[in-house]
């Protein structure tokens, strides 16, 4: 048996691959209650690798997708909404096992794309390993659900906020940048919080589906799993993953409260937004 | 399926195609989307059940049965779903063995885990040992449903509650004021009018319950997902019909399953609105009342 501080040695940084611990996860009657806390807790670092990436690109890329679909131009709205239709119209399930299979019949060496001057050569094998093909799933997938939040919000900006802007003679980017963005946040933040967390707990899709979890380093729910396999015990390792999750979603709920402090600075007290937390998970 | 699929290697594309699609294995494939369509067809009327039952409790005012809605409500809602997917039904599973272990082998005096092991007497194994294969797969189907119905019934408790409190207060006031008891009132006056409360709430938890379908496999049954990798994986010339890695076509279809599913549910949806608002105090209400006048 190991002790509780052997456990951390072994397996504290498993998740990230064989040369970072022991080469082996424990196994059968050897699982102590120790390996399971650390083991599962080392898999949280590729659930916060995935929801923080896919959250940062994700809101960039909404951004620009829900402008697209507030166009008046139908050639700019009309892809933007298929987009998001396709993307928050199926499961996120499906959606990792349909990349999957078109990311393993990219070829192996590499796409070359001649950009004129150079040619652009993309690693087209990275893209079958979860920690890149699987992210890639997860941004396009936090995007549409985003997008349509960022969407709803810019329609609903007060008329008299554009018209002030206006007044002010402002125009093109710099009106965008006072006052259609931060109006734009300021409305979708406390929908953009929960689709966070949401983003954050569908991180444990990852490995469920067909991308591999190469080395054994998987998140922490595939190493729940592998505890109630090995084990075939579910009530030690599923409340250890919730009680991880539940603390994940404290401190996602922490972040964004501070930044809706920063973005609704302005307004009297009283009249500032609460965030409120209204958890749906699957998506 | 057809009179000429007795030789495929020899058949020109469209025939090959016409006997590949109709092969016993795909004619199971299409029969689990069956399997999903009458697991929300089970599902939902089981969550909204739940769910009415859960919002009862939440109103109650006899604090155990208010202390129990509000810690189911809030615990399933507070942990990942897929938790507890994987989890009610095994947890249930060895809950059911262990009782029945209880009632049918008293005298058993092996302690029942024994290291990893879950080791119950044979008349407790539940299906009973020995049952038909579809015994099984049942089994396993309503495993999943019980554990559907109780993420989504906590779901569904949560709107079904918020729903009963916006019915305008005046209304309850005036039925207790004609001097309806408070359970007349909830039955008359509430209960027919919170639904159009309710639908936007409801609509969401539809779409959310038909995409979490899929997780049907995790749990090991054949289902859609299952057939698709199947059937999708490439087949060597040992098979009678060969064929590379089609597993991309196979998603691309329950892809396009799931969003017509989507916007079918949309427009259902939408219609059931116009018809629950006919006659009611809210804006939309008033607007039908004012076109038809």
């Amino acid at each position: 048996m190991r002790t509780c501080l052997e456990s951390l040695q072994g397996y504290g940084l498993r998740a990230l691959g064989r040369q970072y611990g022991e080469n082996l996860l424990p196994r059968g009657l050897d699982i102590t209650l120790c390996d399971q806390i650390v083991l599962i807790g080392s898999g949280l670092i590729w659930n916060i690798y995935f929801a923080a990436i896919a959250i940062v690109i994700g809101f960039c890329l909404a951004t620009g997708v829900a402008l697209a679909k507030f166009s008046q131009n139908r050639w700019i709205n009309r892809p933007a909404s298929a987009f998001v239709f396709i993307f928050r119209g199926s499961p996120l399930f499906i959606q990792f096992f349909f990349f999957y299979a078109l990311f393993i019949l990219l070829p192996r060496t590499g796409l070359e794309i001649p950009l004129g001057f150079t040619t652009l050569t993309v690693n087209t094998s990275a893209l079958t390993t979860a920690q890149v093909g699987g992210l890639v799933v997860l941004v396009l997938n936090t995007t549409a659900y985003s997008a349509e939040l960022f969407y709803g919000a810019l329609r609903s900006i007060p008329k008299g906020d554009l018209e002030a802007a206006d007044a002010y003679g402002l125009s093109g980017f710099t009106k965008f940048r006072r006052v259609v963005f931060p109006s734009m946040l300021r409305l979708a933040w406390p929908s953009y919080t929960n689709e966070a967390i949401f983003l954050t707990h569908s991180t444990t899709l990852v490995f469920l589906s067909a991308f591999p979890a190469r080395q054994q380093s998987g998140e922490a729910f595939y190493y729940a799993r592998y505890f109630v396999d090995q084990t075939f015990n579910p009530f030690v390792a599923y409340p250890i993953v919730a009680a991880y999750f539940v603390a994940l979603t404290l401190a996602i709920i922490g972040i964004f409260a501070l930044a809706n402090l920063r973005l609704n600075r302005h307004l009297p007290r009283e009249r500032r937004q609460r965030l409120r937390f209204r958890p749906q998970y699957i998506r | 399926m057809f009179s000429f699929c007795t030789d495929p290697s020899s058949l020109p594309d469209w025939q090959w195609f016409a006997c590949y699609l109709t092969s016993a294995t795909h004619l199971n494939f299409y029969r689990a989307f069956g399997v999903v369509l009458l697991l929300l067809a089970i599902t939902a009327p089981a969550a909204l059940a739940m769910g009415m039952a859960g919002a009862l409790a939440l109103r109650s005012r006899i604090p155990p049965l208010n202390w129990l809605g509000k810690g189911y409500v809030n615990i399933v809602r507070g942990v990942p779903d897929i938790v507890f997917f994987l989890f009610v039904p095994i947890a249930l599973g060895q809950g059911i063995e262990w009782v029945l272990h209880q009632i049918n082998c008293p005298d058993w005096d092996q302690p029942i885990r024994q290291g990893n092991d879950f080791i119950v007497c044979r008349d407790a194994k539940m299906p009973p040992v020995n049952s038909p294969r579809w015994v099984y797969d049942v089994y396993g189907f309503f495993m999943a449903v019980i554990a559907f119905a109780l993420v989504f019934g906590a779901f569904v408790a949560n709107t079904l509650y918020g729903a009963m409190r916006a019915v305008p207060q005046a209304q309850v006031e005036t039925a207790e004021a004609y001097g309806m008891t408070q359970r007349q009132a909830f039955r008359r006056i509430i209960l027919p009018q919170m639904w159009v409360y309710a639908l936007p709430g409801l609509s969401n938890i539809w779409q959310i319950l038909t995409k979490a379908t899929p997780l049907l496999f995790l749990l090991g049954i054949q289902d859609i997902v299952y057939w698709a990798r199947e059937l999708g994986g490439q087949k060597t010339s040992l098979f009678t019909y060969p064929h590379p890695d089609w597993r991309v076509w196979y998603f691309l279809v329950l892809l396009c399953f799931y969003l017509t599913l989507t916007w079918a549910s949309e427009r259902a949806f939408a219609r059931l609105n116009d018809k629950l608002s006919r006659g009611q105090a809210t804006a939309a209400g008033e607007r039908q009342r004012k076109a038809t006048s």
